[in-house]
């Protein structure tokens, strides 16, 4: 394989941003078929088309996912990518790793695949772009010998699990999102593997609501950790911010004077729901107000800390456009403790009820959330046997287009006309 | 022994899932879980976490192109293994972060970083500008519009300063995908670049029977599009499918089911702009992102009709918005009028939303501003 033209991919290589044309040259340099990489690119920029082929099966034995298989259509051109398939492992929850980990995964990507990686794809795999067929099996071989590490999920299955960095290393985290997603990750390894969902289902786990794992969004089943008694408040420290001595958000917006920071503006004005006030030099949250947006927290996270009493908000069915338009999950229970102690065995009930009505009533390639729409929010939540509350719906609906069953109403649907017609003449 | 293909199921190994998390901790991380007590951000780039315990650890975050090579992964385990006992990890935004458990220990990571030519930007924190989640392009891909890689460095040249520093009202994300499958988090970014096409498929006749389920291509179509038909081939009639162009929006979701209804042209494609959107609970709801450029071509390979937009969005945005405010609720605040006109973009018919709930975008109201727009 040898070095081709890229005058356009070459101009990627100035400016300060870390350039992945750059990059791939120095990998190239080692492993040859990354100049065919290159090569191909160049074409598409040349072209401003794709240059792979439409789909790609590929896998190996006992799973049915975990690859995506991909072909170049110009493989006498470059034949380095003629085969170019990628490899979905499985990666340790918050992305955390030691150097030894990374090394020998590497070693083992050099010796069966073309030394290029996505560190990481959206989901949270560790992505290992580009090998062909035949390594597919020995590469794996070696993953799971070796290294005692698995593939992530593709296709209509559990997809692999992600969450934020947790408590780990953050303060306002309310569950231990790095745990259940390991736990649940190991609990439904068959899910994972082996397809056998209507269509493609995922899992993130966020510890508060600023979310920084975009569950509301990417993820069928959003859990994102709350509390539900009083944010714990230090005087002391709120007198610190109020005279300086603390920068507002941590320091966030220490790159511009926006003034000293004003408790009143910054804080109690911005507070969605209006719940905060002075009273002298103190500061009160009437807490039966807060809707827990995490605002006056991340501004003062020296002052302000969640409630004690933590747990979840689980909601359900976000997705891309494709098909119905794109959706946020839908709050389904305001409130679950996500404790270890008893084995997430609520948050498993919970998911384990979804997968048993969507799996039977879900259409081919139907993500839950339009299995939701499809349906209506009302029958979810009789499938779910859970009780409609307010905190359920934005707004109550406007139209007045509403259904009755039969037993709910005195008398029934059966009724006869001629009885109707003896008070009522045509 | 590995690997034997004629014995496939002798010896497999199967349903380990991923290593346990616990093994990869730093020590002051593994010793301060759950006990943290506040952090703040010392400079951009630069993180410090206070435990109950007293600990503390620093975090320097850096800048990736998450499209690396394996000789990258071990130049970030180089510098792991000098100054971080071996440990690190990655963000949900694909930058790369180091921990140290002292603050003498800062300095000197940044000047190994700082060594390293242009490969470890150090920023992303705070009210700036950080990576841009990204998808796989015509680096791996076989449905989309436009590159990923080259857009979003590109991109990142251009805005390099507002990763490096904190200077804007809050933080601003940006997403990029390829196609609108929307693969990561285009749908709920600040600024969201975005490939689309603008022409209908092709049908390949001569391969549809072979490599196609037609119901599935049928059943692909939001918008009802496209239908079963027949058609002759050699001198055979052959059930094939056909598009109503004129319901045809392009989405390409009937070439992902269907190999023979290829989409993908080099004027058709390029890039639309989304704005607006955000996952966070902070302050008001999460929002998707809005669409307020129909479409810029695919100049490979600097895209600067692209850089140009998004550039522009930024600076007007922080110039305009108050302090914590995201790009969608300044928007929603000054009203969408004044957001296309503060960021000198001409609003299209494009813009205006025609899809099943579009009733709810419309302005049922007498309240709106005098623009330029009205004549």
């Amino acid at each position: 394989m040898a070095k081709h033209e890229t005058p356009l991919l070459d101009q990627l290589e100035s400016g300060p941003w870390p350039s992945f044309v750059s990059d791939l040259k120095r990998q190239a340099e080692k492993k040859p078929e990354c100049w065919d990489i290159l090569g191909i690119l160049e074409l598409s920029y040349k072209d401003r088309i794709t240059h792979w082929k439409h789909g790609g099966i590929v896998g190996v034995f006992g799973y049915g996912g975990g690859i995506v298989g991909r072909y170049a259509d110009v493989p006498k051109l470059f034949p380095g990518v003629e085969h170019f398939h990628t490899i979905r492992v499985a990666q340790p929850s918050s992305k955390y790793y030691s150097t030894a980990n990374l090394r020998q995964l590497m070693d083992l990507w050099e010796k069966h695949g073309s030394g290029m990686t996505n560190f990481h794809g959206s989901t949270g795999d560790i992505i290992l772009l580009g090998t062909r067929t035949e390594n597919l099996e020995p590469f794996f071989w070696d993953l799971t010998h070796d290294m005692g590490q698995d593939l992530g999920g593709s296709g209509s299955n559990l997809r692999t699990p992600a969450n934020c960095v947790g408590q780990s290393r953050c303060e306002w985290s309310c569950y231990d999102t790095e745990e259940v997603c390991y736990h649940l990750t190991m609990h439904y390894q068959d899910e994972i593997h082996r397809p056998a969902f209507p269509y493609k289902f995922k899992f993130k786990f966020s510890g508060c609501p600023n979310d920084c794992v975009a569950a509301i969004a990417r993820s069928d089943v959003s859990v994102i950790g709350t509390w539900r008694d009083n944010i714990r408040i230090d005087q002391a420290a709120v007198k610190e911010y109020v005279a300086g001595n603390y920068p507002p958000n941590g320091g966030a917006h220490s790159g511009r004077d926006w003034g000293k920071f004003d408790l009143q503006k910054e804080v109690i004005d911005l507070c969605p729901t209006e719940c905060m006030w002075m009273e002298g030099d103190e500061l009160k949250i009437d807490d039966k107000e807060c809707t827990r947006c995490m605002h006056c927290i991340n501004v003062m996270p020296r002052a302000l800390r969640p409630g004690a009493d933590q747990g979840a908000s689980v909601c359900v069915g976000a997705k891309a456009p494709i098909l119905d338009g794109a959706q946020f999950s839908t709050l389904i229970v305001p409130f679950m403790k996500v404790s270890k102690d008893n084995e997430f065995e609520e948050l498993i009930e919970f998911i384990e009820g979804i997968w048993d009505w969507w799996m039977e009533v879900g259409k081919n390639r139907e993500r839950v959330g339009e299995t939701m729409q499809r349906v209506g929010l009302p029958t979810f939540l009789q499938v779910m046997g859970i009780d409609p509350i307010p905190q359920h719906v934005k707004e109550p609906r406007s139209n007045p287009y509403v259904f009755w069953k039969e037993e709910e109403v005195e008398g029934g649907f059966e009724r006869d006309i001629v009885e109707f017609r003896a008070k009522h003449a045509a | 022994m590995g690997y034997d293909p004629t014995k496939p199921m002798e010896g497999r190994i199967s349903d380990l899932g991923p290593p346990n998390y616990e093994q990869f901790f730093p020590p002051v991380i593994k010793a301060n879980k759950g006990k943290w007590l506040w952090h703040e951000i010392l400079q951009p780039g630069v993180l410090v976490h206070k435990s109950e315990t007293g600990d503390e650890v620093y975090t320097v975050r850096c800048g990736t192109c998450r499209l690396v090579s394996v000789e990258y992964i071990r130049e970030v385990c180089d510098i792991a293994d000098k100054h971080c006992d071996g440990f690190l990890r990655f963000t949900t935004r694909n930058n790369v972060e180091f921990m140290v458990d002292s603050k003498e220990k800062v300095q000197p990571l940044l000047d190994t970083l700082a060594g390293l030519g242009n490969r470890f930007p150090v920023g992303g924190t705070g009210a700036g500008l950080t990576n841009i989640v990204h998808t796989q392009g015509w680096v791996h891909c076989h449905t989309p519009a436009t590159d990923a890689s080259g857009v979003v460095k590109a991109v990142m040249d251009e805005l390099f300063e507002y990763f490096t520093s904190m200077k804007l009202p809050a933080q601003v994300r940006i997403a990029l995908a390829c196609c609108l499958n929307m693969c990561g988090a285009v749908h709920a970014s600040d600024i969201a670049i975005l490939g689309i096409h603008r022409k209908p498929p092709m049908i390949d006749h001569s391969r549809i029977t072979g490599v196609c389920e037609l119901p599935l291509a049928i059943a692909s179509c939001p918008l009802g599009a496209v239908k079963p038909a027949k058609a002759e081939v050699d001198g055979k009639e052959i059930k094939t499918v056909k598009v109503n162009v004129e319901r045809c929006m392009f989405c390409g979701n009937c070439y992902t089911m269907c190999p023979a209804m290829p989409l993908a042209d080099p004027e058709g494609d390029g890039i639309a702009i989304l704005v607006g959107g955000k996952v966070s609970n902070r302050i008001s709801a999460p929002k998707f992102s809005k669409l307020v450029i129909p479409f810029l071509p695919n100049t490979t390979p600097r895209w600067p009709e692209t850089v140009q937009a998004v550039k522009q969005i930024l600076e007007a945005y922080a110039a305009d918005a108050k302090k914590y405010e995201r790009v969608g609720e300044w928007a929603e605040r000054i009203g969408w009028e004044k957001f296309f006109e503060k960021c000198d973009i001409p609003f299209t018919m494009k813009s205006i939303d025609d899809y099943r709930l579009a009733y709810d975008t419309w302005r049922t109201t007498t309240q709106f501003k005098y623009t330029s727009h009205i004549k």
